[in-house]
């Protein structure tokens, strides 16, 4: 409404999200909270493991240098910058509710951030140093202290933003009591802590011990000291991986529900929580049965056995966020803004004149015959355009589509009789914001889709409409008009 | 036509400032400069670090010079980048409707930021560790390099592009996409000042990297450069950059958009030239002086180059707030009226589409009829299939089941391949799945 929207037509707006996103979580998770203890504690095994006259074992050190290595570059390079890309592509396609969040979070934020500089500093000491402090076991002892040291701050930079995470999906504190606070309180916000703990720390062993197969020859000692510590590894983490795995899952459908009018979840809920306990099976077994195998056959394991359950952990990872972004549906910020970033406070003026009436970029004010598909259009850009496409992912045409029949001429009467009502059997949908007149431009222009295979195109190429009735000299017209009635009323 | 026709004026986030206005301001500039000196270290060290290796071709102290250089860029890109959150935070709570809407109207080119600065921090780590082993190729070794440099060089333009497209609201309906922003007056001058700024402030790094006391300068030149040889390399580096700052500053100041301007602005940008000039000129003597005394000038160059930075900040950040001052109350002024009206609506609510719409000529059945209407009718027809089955074939299948159909619209399952599930409605209260039930099998 009142943001330039950006959209992407194809891939889907969520999905640029998505990818950032997760990739960010699969960096921070797996190869910095999970990796920098699995790594500092394999250098102290090596200090420990070395002959009394030397400082370390230097061949040990050399591989888990090389592992730190492999983190260092990635964390510092994929794993920072996706990290400000969260940022860069919520901006982009959830303005309001990221400006939203900022305006409340933003010690919040703050306090996360200095957390951050720390951890990088600690992370660029403790890497750029390893080398130097090979040279005596006091500067090694120290170096191995700042590992630690680092550990426990990227743990921090998690359990704050967990917080975050928790108090966006916290239904009714937003609207009551706007602190951080309330994220630490959150019902979820200890079983997300609980499972996404253990969970790093289980990514970071097995990603760690593919590094460790690719890094050392075939049948050395080398790698199967590295393999069995590895194996040992993920033998201490998985038992808590799937208790707090199992806790976070079963305090979901609590989350959900908050949410929701529906007592019970919705189908697709339900499929993805299915899915869930799969994987929660999955994935703890096929870790255990890898941590045994490396354990007792240390000598056998190769890359091929890896790598499996390496990407494995990581979609056990994903496929957790995807279900906590979708407990989120309807709202983006719980009660407070809807998923098509409007606010939950202002449906009923929106349902009574209308969005575009309130719509700062739009060709259309009032809808006539003339215009209805460009009025359809910009309905559909303000109020559907956030998760949904033309005909990409998620498109609205096929969503349609699959309801009244692929390739079937799409009605304008079905659709105008489901749009308003589609919120009490799909109550993952926000909804419909608009008035009588809206909802009919929206359906017409939806078949007009259909019908010609016409895409639409985000503000990033085709610029914006600005609101006649918004522009500076309306607004100021407006506002000086105001005044004078005041005047004129104390006058009076 | 007037600017002023085709201004939006858009609802401001109905949310307070996180703190006093004042506050905010000063932690984003304070928070900005930190980020930006080490932003100029790394596009400054990178361009540094490629002249010299390709300088480094035909003389050999100049390659290892390049690689010394190379060392402190992965490190500075790395505080670069976290000390960037902060600014980033400060901006987007600030000024959120400016900063957004610049990024959006911008957004291929936005975005394109993430992945290009990724590509450009691998290779400087390329670069960092194969320099022993591409030593026999050295020009496959510059070439990676060169791409970073020109990621580096393009990066900064998108940033400039958005800093200045948020001031002037009177052009984003004019704009269409990145390039068409980029072409806005005042953008170019500032950039090159800004890769100007980047070079001087490297060459002033350079000569106090050179000239720490544990730094081994003996071990890493082996004599081809002494410290004195370094810090006057460092020098005459800062000296281009600086020379670079000045005159494209005098342009920036010229082609500022009148919008903003006041004698305030120019009095401390004024101020802020004058400083860089005896930046320059100190870093000249340092150049031309005697080499016992090559340190003589280095504080007053630091403190000159520091107080011009928070000058030149604190005028950009002055002429952002005078340029923005009318439109920010007139958006206030919007987005409160905005508000009232809302609230007004909220609190008189005209019920239309929540009251049952009840047909009296359906004796008893009329409840459950309306009830079907809002909630079944859009996928559901008499004799007709719509999305689901038609009601005939309900009453077909459940006319004598009336708990297994009140089951069922609670949590259906999936029984036709050719059909979509359809969604529970366990929302309905127990009295309106009975009268809906007997709505459906009194059909006939």
């Amino acid at each position: 409404m009142d943001f330039p929207m950006f959209h992407l037509d194809w891939l889907n707006d969520r999905f640029l999200i998505a990818t950032i996103a997760i990739l960010h979580v699969f960096i921070n998770h797996g190869l910095a909270v999970g990796f920098v203890p699995y790594i500092t504690w394999l250098e102290q095994k090596g200090v420990k493991n070395s002959a009394s006259n030397q400082i370390t074992d230097l061949k040990w050190d050399q591989l888990i240098y090389q592992k730190m290595k492999v983190a260092f570059i990635i964390t510092t390079s994929i794993g920072a910058m996706t990290g400000v890309g969260i940022w860069f592509s919520a901006a982009l396609i959830s303005p309001s509710s990221i400006g939203s969040l900022i305006r409340v979070f933003y010690w919040g934020w703050f306090t996360e951030w200095l957390v951050f500089v720390t951890e990088v500093v600690l992370i660029l000491i403790y890497f750029l140093t390893w080398k130097n402090a090979n040279t005596s076991l006091k500067a090694k002892l120290k170096h191995i202290r700042f590992g630690w040291a680092l550990s426990i701050f990227s743990w921090f930079t998690m359990a704050i933003i967990v917080s975050i995470l928790g108090f966006m999906m916290d239904p009714g504190n937003w609207n009551t009591d706007k602190t951080l606070l309330n994220g630490f309180t959150n019902p979820i916000y200890l079983p997300q802590l609980l499972f996404r703990t253990p969970t790093a720390l289980l990514v970071a062993g097995v990603f760690g011990m593919t590094l460790t197969v690719i890094f050392t020859k075939k049948g050395s000692e080398l790698r199967s000291k590295a393999v069995k510590y590895a194996g040992q590894w993920v033998l201490v983490w998985t038992p808590l991986v799937i208790l707090g795995a199992v806790y976070y899952w079963s305090v979901m459908p609590s989350a959900m529900k908050d949410n929701m009018s529906t007592a019970v979840g919705t189908m697709e809920f339900a499929q993805y929580y299915n899915l869930l306990k799969y994987f929660i099976i999955g994935t703890g077994a096929l870790s255990i049965l890898l941590a045994l195998w490396a354990v007792l056959k240390p000598r056998s394991v190769k890359l091929v056995h890896v790598i499996v359950p390496c990407l494995l952990v990581f979609g056990f990872l994903g496929i957790f966020e995807r279900v906590r972004e979708f407990i989120r549906k309807p709202y983006v910020i719980g009660n407070y803004m809807y998923s098509n970033l409007l606010k939950v406070d202002d449906y009923p003026l929106y349902k009574k004149d209308g969005i575009l009436k309130y719509a700062t970029y739009t060709s259309v004010t009032e809808i006539t015959d003339e215009n209805q598909l460009e009025a359809g259009k910009d309905v559909f850009m303000n109020a559907c355009s956030r998760c949904h496409t033309t005909h990409g992912i998620n498109s609205i045409v096929d969503v349609f589509e699959s309801m009244y029949g692929e390739g079937k001429p799409l009605s304008e009467a079905s659709m105008i009789a489901y749009i308003p009502n589609m919120h009490n059997g799909r109550t993952y949908m926000p909804p419909f914001p608009g008035n009588q007149v809206e909802l009919e431009a929206l359906a017409a222009y939806i078949k007009s889709l259909q019908e010609t295979g016409e895409v639409l195109e985000g503000v990033q190429t085709s610029g914006v409409d600005v609101n006649p009735n918004f522009t500076a000299t309306s607004v100021s017209k407006e506002l000086e008009e105001k005044n004078e009635s005041e005047i004129a009323l104390n006058k009076d | 036509m007037l600017l002023q026709a085709n201004m939006p004026v858009p609802k401001d986030v109905p949310l307070p400032l996180p703190l006093p206005e004042g506050l905010l301001v000063t932690l984003l500039v304070v928070s900005f400069l930190l980020h930006i000196v080490f932003i100029n270290l790394m596009v400054g060290g990178s361009i540094v670090a490629l002249w010299a290796q390709i300088k480094g071709l035909k003389d050999k102290r100049f390659d290892e010079f390049a690689h010394e250089v190379g060392k402190t860029i992965t490190v500075n890109k790395s505080l670069a980048v976290v000390l960037g959150v902060a600014p980033l935070l400060s901006i987007n709570a600030l000024y959120t409707v400016y900063f957004y809407s610049a990024n959006a109207l911008t957004g291929y080119a936005w975005i394109m930021i993430i992945p290009l600065v990724i590509i450009a921090f691998l290779l400087t780590y390329l670069h960092k560790y194969t320099w022993k082993a591409l030593e026999n190729s050295k020009r496959l070794h510059i070439g990676i390099m060169a791409i970073a440099v020109a990621i580096f060089l393009f990066i900064p333009l998108i940033f400039l592009t958005n800093v200045n497209l948020m001031m002037f609201p009177e052009k984003w309906g004019v704009v269409k996409g990145f390039f068409s922003a980029l072409m806005l007056p005042n953008v170019w001058p500032r950039y090159l000042e800004f890769i100007g700024a980047s070079v001087g402030v490297t060459g002033v790094f350079l000569v106090w990297y050179s000239g720490r006391k544990n730094y081994p300068v003996e071990t890493i030149y082996n004599g081809t450069f002494s410290r004195y040889e370094l810090k006057k390399l460092g020098f005459s580096i800062a000296a281009v950059g600086l020379s670079l700052q000045v005159l494209f500053g005098v342009i920036v100041l010229f082609t500022l958009p009148s919008k903003g301007m006041g004698f305030d602005v120019i009095g401390i940008m004024g101020v802020a030239g004058l400083l860089l000039v005896t930046a320059l000129w100190y870093t000249y003597q340092s150049i031309i002086g005697e080499p016992e005394k090559i340190d003589a000038h280095f504080k007053k160059i630091v403190v000159a180059m520091l107080v011009f930075m928070v000058a030149y900040g604190g005028s950009r950040q002055l002429y952002r707030h005078k340029s923005l001052d009318k439109h920010q109350q007139l958006m206030a002024a919007r987005t409160e009226a905005f508000e009232k009206r809302s609230k007004e609506v909220r609190e008189n609510p005209v019920e239309e589409e929540q009251v049952l719409e009840i047909d009296p000529s359906l004796g008893d059945v009329a409840e459950g009829a309306a009830i079907f209407k809002q909630n079944c009718g859009a996928c559901h027809q008499k004799d007709k299939k719509l999305v689901g089955p038609p009601m005939t074939e309900m009453v077909a299948i459940y006319a004598d089941n009336e708990e297994g159909l009140k089951n069922w619209i609670k949590a259906p399952g999936k029984k036709r391949p050719d059909f979509p599930q359809m969604p529970g409605f366990p929302q309905l209260s127990e009295n309106d799945l009975q009268e809906v039930s007997n709505y459906i099998l009194s059909i006939q």
